[in-house]
């Protein structure tokens, strides 16, 4: 590190007269280069992240309908319209409810394809393929294939072919909220779209266990399967699987393409962000009152992400057992 | 038995190709075939919904809603290809091109940006990096869906509304890629960049000439990585695409399934279409894609 220092201060002039010389390239203080690497994502990110943001902050004081340069100041009006408005605490609800089930049961099915796969002998490749291929696929395209052709609440709908088939009479699976099928529909297409990119992070983690821990408890006497499994494979995952649950929360949270196309035309089963969609873009365009909202979200968010880092102790590196 | 034992060196580079078997199960026959026939079983129900789409495409409307399931068509219509093209309801040719334009410039834009921010804040000693780093880290608490309002508001003030412009640039500046990259950036070997210096090239002389050719593979992950997540968005092109013409295939798809009269196999041959490239491309890279993905630090 003193060596480029010296050499920055010895020769700070050339480097900007001929900077495609492969000699002479950019050769200025470390301080200069930093700004010259960092600097365009750190203005991108300022003013398309921070900026909105804080355009968003002054916004959601004021009452802001088809405008964004409003003037009547309206104090906490709209974080109270917000917290007191039943679609929107609903939709923390049915946020509430979509983590709940999406988040363990992926959690679940990733580590079982994971486990699964890494114990073929032959066609590893191949089945790790089949299970990673959704991951190619659009939630639209996927939504799309669910509403259509399994879940269409039809005859002809894969679902109730099959359901008929043990005499079953056929379920209308989207079209009303009471019994609440949809949530079927909701799960399983995002099960199916996700687990396999999960699996990856799981695969990768296994691989990453000390064999000579297995072989340590086989002389111990511990029996292969689920005593291995419970004592060392499942804690020695213990720091992917909390990056595994912290980045299924975070991608729940950030749920809308397929409940927008699943349930576009219903009024229940709506997550926070669609909600926000219709408040601050539909019909009212509010954007004062789509705004505390998004900023309600985003502290929320930033709650949950702590609690979880602190029960589950996400960041604190991996732990030597 | 005992010669399966992994060497722990160079583990995560090879994830993708081939793992050595974690444990030699002893001659457990039922065991290995229950364990192929659940892993056999698993890998159909994960290809159904492929296989439901090229079925749908290929077939007449009245068979796809015919009173009997039917698991293949009678007579394939390879005619079929060309509908969604022939539409005139919705301009699906256009929309793909928007796409590809969209997920090529947005994928070389993120890469650019991000992975030399990535290389600044791992490796060029400025007393205030942390502190940038943290700037950076802010980012990754919102989730950038969240902030979908607010950015709405800036774009289209800016008067971005319906171009390449506001589908792109917003979503050039991913904290969470340029984290990766930083990530990456602090493994890679200290030696060869400074000999590069020692050779007399600068710090983006050293960059440009020795650290992105030797890390082809990491770009080629983030690459794929980032060209999905950019050809698969939806949120975003919905809000900015507001005139048909600035649709991007996702848009269109989505438009198709809410419009008033439903064509199925028109519907399904434009999702086909939709996803045959990434299926292409995915199975093409797949192998630098996992090594990418294990790569990334997130693997605990």
């Amino acid at each position: 590190m003193s060596t480029i220092t010296r050499d920055g201060v010895s020769s700070p002039a050339p480097a900007k007269a001929s900077p495609a010389g492969p000699r002479r390239g950019l050769r200025g203080s470390p301080t200069l280069n930093f700004w010259i690497f960092t600097g365009p994502f750190l203005a991108g990110l300022l003013i398309f992240v921070y900026v909105p943001i804080l355009w968003s902050l002054w916004l959601s004081f004021f009452e802001a309908r088809f405008t964004v340069t409003p003037s009547t100041f309206v104090g906490f009006d709209n974080y109270v319209n917000m917290l007191t408005d039943e679609d929107f605490m609903g939709s923390l609800v049915t946020f509430t409810v979509f983590a709940a089930i999406i988040v363990p049961t992926t959690w679940a099915a990733s580590l079982g394809l994971a486990l699964m796969v890494n114990r073929l002998r032959f066609m590893k490749a191949f089945f790790r393929s089949v299970f990673f291929l959704p991951t190619a696929v659009s939630y639209v395209a996927a939504s799309l294939i669910w509403k259509m052709s399994i879940f269409n609440g039809v005859r002809f709908g894969m679902a109730n072919t099959f359901l008929g088939l043990f005499g079953i009479d056929n379920t209308a699976w989207l079209a009303s909220p009471d019994p609440p099928w949809y949530w079927l529909v909701i799960v399983s297409v995002r099960l199916w779209l996700q687990a396999g990119f999960y699996m990856i992070l799981f695969i990768a983690a296994l691989q990453n266990i000390p064999q000579e821990l297995y072989e340590a408890a086989s002389i111990d006497g511990a029996k292969p399967g689920w005593q291995t499994f419970w004592h060392i494979t499942l804690p020695q995952l213990r720091a992917t699987s909390t990056a595994v649950i912290l980045l299924l929360l975070v991608a729940a949270y950030q749920a809308f393409d397929e409940f927008f196309n699943l349930l576009s035309k219903t009024t229940w089963g709506r997550p926070p962000l669609m909600e926000l969609y219709y408040k601050a873009l539909g019909e009212s365009q509010d954007y004062g009152s789509g705004s505390a909202g998004a900023l309600i979200l985003t502290v929320l968010i930033c709650l949950v992400t702590l609690l979880q880092g602190k029960f589950l102790g996400f960041g604190r590196g991996e732990e030597s057992k | 038995m005992t010669t399966t034992t992994t060497p722990p060196a160079d583990r995560a580079d090879r994830v993708a190709v081939s793992a050595k078997p974690r444990r030699v199960r002893t001659g457990s026959v039922i065991g290995s075939t229950g364990l192929y026939l659940a892993t056999g079983f698993a890998a159909l129900l994960f290809l159904i919904p492929f296989y439901l789409i090229v079925r749908n495409a290929l077939m007449t409307d009245p068979e796809i809603t015919g009173e009997e399931w039917k698991w293949f068509p009678t007579d394939i219509q390879w005619g079929n290809i060309s509908e969604p093209f022939d539409d005139p309801s919705v301009d699906f040719a256009r929309s793909l091109w928007n796409s590809a334009v969209v997920g090529v410039l947005h994928t070389v834009g993120t890469l650019l940006v991000c992975s030399l921010a990535g290389y600044g804040l791992a490796r060029i000693p400025y007393k205030h990096a942390n502190k940038v780093f943290y700037v950076v880290l802010g980012t990754l608490m919102v989730p950038t869906a969240v902030t979908f309002v607010p950015s709405f508001v800036l774009v289209s003030s800016l008067g971005w509304i319906d171009t390449y412009r506001g589908l792109i640039i917003p979503g050039l500046f991913s904290g969470f890629t340029c984290f990766l990259f930083r990530q990456y950036f602090l493994g890679f070997p200290k030696e060869l960049e400074e000999a590069a210096r020692v050779d007399g090239l600068g710090y983006m002389g050293a960059y440009w000439r020795v650290v992105v050719p030797n890390s082809l593979n990491f770009f080629a992950a983030m690459a794929t990585i980032t060209f999905i997540s950019g050809w698969n968005s939806f949120l975003w092109p919905l809000v900015i695409g507001q005139d048909p013409s600035a649709w991007t295939v996702q848009v269109a798809l989505s438009n198709y399934m809410t419009g008033q009269t439903i064509t199925y196999h028109l519907i399904f041959m434009a999702t086909a279409i939709s996803i045959l490239p990434l299926v292409f491309v995915f199975l093409f890279l797949q192998r630098w894609l996992v090594q990418g993905i294990a790569q990334t630090g997130i693997k605990g």
